[in-house]
């Protein structure tokens, strides 16, 4: 056989290893989860009690939970990582200055997530609780808050990478059209840069969100584990993943194990609708 | 007696410590086509981008000696305000894929924050896309994306978009050099069309697109203004050698 042939061969069976695993993994927590799904069927949706000791099991907290962390990480770390990305690709390209900030950003996704789930606990929550302390809300200092400054923190490296490359990617003709035409360099980032990379900017800035819908370690730590549906977003709430984090070792019958499979599974399903849905957007608007 | 839009005097341009023009002083005159031709390498480009400071876009370059447009000596002025007055046509066409057609012609006013009524700025565009000769072929398709025009239909919105801010000189960095024959011949006409309208500055590595368009001629050669004189006259009796040797083939 020519050599080109065994390469494609190759290559096919590392995608289809992929795929069976990608299967697999979501078999293996359909299966798990089957108990709880026939004994609570809907109701594992919509209850908000999860009361393990009497036998009830609501996942609507850490679902809410989950989605109200990620996005206000979403909200807070966005501007951080376009003004990153903005700085390092428009205006330092080259020099000491930008090589420190890039590898400095880099270094900030190598950090492991307990770590920062320390950094949050020994300094943002005392942070936060004096500011709850100032608003005059329960100072529990940890919460959704909480959760989501550290959470936005821990996405920056990744939306900030990425949107700096896209913005790398936009022709230098079309920025000198701009120029020509007497343009500064803010209304060239603003009329061509931007508008340019604008799908770009949104794929970076939905990885980022699907890391924090994922990410457990630190938020357990922080979010202050609480089962109930939150009230406030200085609330004491818990996510999806923190709970799982939490709770598995504990979990000996098993309807409560299930349940947490359950979850699992649902955590999967809410990324992989996320990432449908923004794949979608990202086609409808980057059309030219 | 031609009027002088713009005096080039002892004007040299450095990349780090490579000149790249070296001591260049010639006129450009009020409503005339001003080629500058050369082999490539020549420095016309870096010449043509320091009319309107482009150059200043690249990392360490350094000018000495003067350029006027008018009175004014335009290091003297922010490059904002220059780039407004002298407009300029790039080697690829380079209409923004993000604005419809009629942006893109408006593309000078809107990227500057100048806001304009609604009829004022129809005005505009309709003016420029004719001047352009572009009007006809595109005046139903206003509003779609300019992407899916041709080559050189592309090129010629860039022209309208150039000549939307009514500039004094338009600057043309070889402008046909990506277009198929066909287009380049309507770049051409187009060129000779303008020329009541605006002063035009046209960089070529084609010399008989400079002898068919120009009315004054440039050669330069590394960097060096070798000769610079009315076209015809350049093209039937060249003073220098070099010119010569350029226009019979000899180099270049």
């Amino acid at each position: 056989m020519k050599s080109d042939t065994v390469f494609k061969y190759v290559l096919h069976l590392i995608a289809v290893i992929i795929l069976a695993l990608l299967s697999l993994i979501f078999i293996t927590l359909f299966v798990n989860s089957l108990p709880s799904i026939k004994s609570l069927g809907l109701k594992f949706f919509i209850s908000t009690r999860w009361n393990p000791v009497k036998g009830e099991f609501g996942a609507l907290p850490f679902l809410v939970g989950t989605l109200i962390t990620s996005f206000l990480a979403l909200i807070i770390s966005t501007p951080f990582s376009l003004s990153i990305a903005v700085f390092l690709s428009e205006y330092f390209k080259r020099g000491a200055l930008s090589s420190v900030i890039r590898s400095g950003v880099e270094l900030l996704s190598g950090i492991p997530s307990v770590i920062y789930g320390f950094w949050g606990l020994f300094v943002l929550v005392p942070v936060i609780r004096n500011l709850e302390l100032k608003l005059h809300v329960p100072p529990y200092g940890v919460g959704i808050f909480t959760a989501s400054l550290l959470l936005a923190i821990m996405i920056i490296p990744y939306s900030a990478s990425i949107i700096r490359e896209v913005m790398k990617l936009v022709p230098a003709d079309l920025k000198e059209a701009a120029y020509s035409l007497g343009a500064t360099r803010f209304e060239v980032l603003k009329g061509v840069v931007i508008p340019y990379s604008k799908s770009g900017i949104t794929a970076g800035l939905i990885l980022a969100l699907g890391r924090a819908l994922g990410e457990t370690m630190a938020v357990t730590m922080v979010i202050g584990n609480a089962n109930v549906l939150p009230t406030s977003i200085f609330a004491p709430s818990n996510t999806m993943a923190s709970i799982i984090a939490n709770e598995f070792s504990e979990a000996v019958d098993s309807i409560y194990l299930s349940s947490l499979v359950e979850l699992g599974l649902l955590l999967i399903v809410v990324s992989a609708a996320i990432n449908i849905i923004s794949r979608w957007v990202i086609k409808r608007t980057s059309k030219v | 007696m031609e009027s002088r839009v713009l005096e080039i005097k002892d004007f040299s341009m450095y990349y780090g410590d490579t000149k790249a023009v070296d001591n260049i002083s010639m006129d450009v005159y009020k409503n005339k086509v001003t080629a500058i031709m050369g082999p490539s390498g020549c420095g016309k480009t870096t010449l043509l981008r320091s009319i309107n400071r482009m150059h200043e876009l690249v990392a360490d370059t350094r000018t000495t000696g003067e350029i006027r447009l008018y009175d004014t000596e335009i290091h003297s002025i922010s490059p904002i305000v220059l780039r407004r007055k002298i407009g300029m046509v790039f080697q690829r066409p380079n209409p923004f894929p993000t604005m419809s057609i009629y942006d893109n012609v408006i593309a000078g006013y809107k990227l500057n924050g100048i806001r304009l009524k609604r009829a004022d700025r129809d005005i505009i565009v309709e003016d420029s896309l004719k001047k352009a000769a572009l009007w006809e072929e595109v005046k139903d398709k206003l509003h779609r994306k300019g992407t899916f025009l041709s080559g050189g239909q592309q090129q010629r919105l860039c022209v309208a978009r150039a000549l939307a801010m009514k500039p004094e000189i338009l600057l043309l960095d070889e402008p046909t050099s990506a277009l198929d024959p066909k287009a380049t011949t309507k770049i051409e006409s187009l060129i000779e069309e303008l020329k009541i309208y605006v002063t035009m500055v046209l960089v070529t590595h084609n010399m008989s697109q400079a002898a068919r368009v120009s009315d004054y001629t440039a050669f330069l050669f590394l960097g060096e203004l070798v000769e610079y004189g009315q076209t015809q006259k350049m093209f039937t009796t060249p003073e220098d050698k070099r010119t010569e040797e350029y226009l019979t083939g000899k180099f270049g």
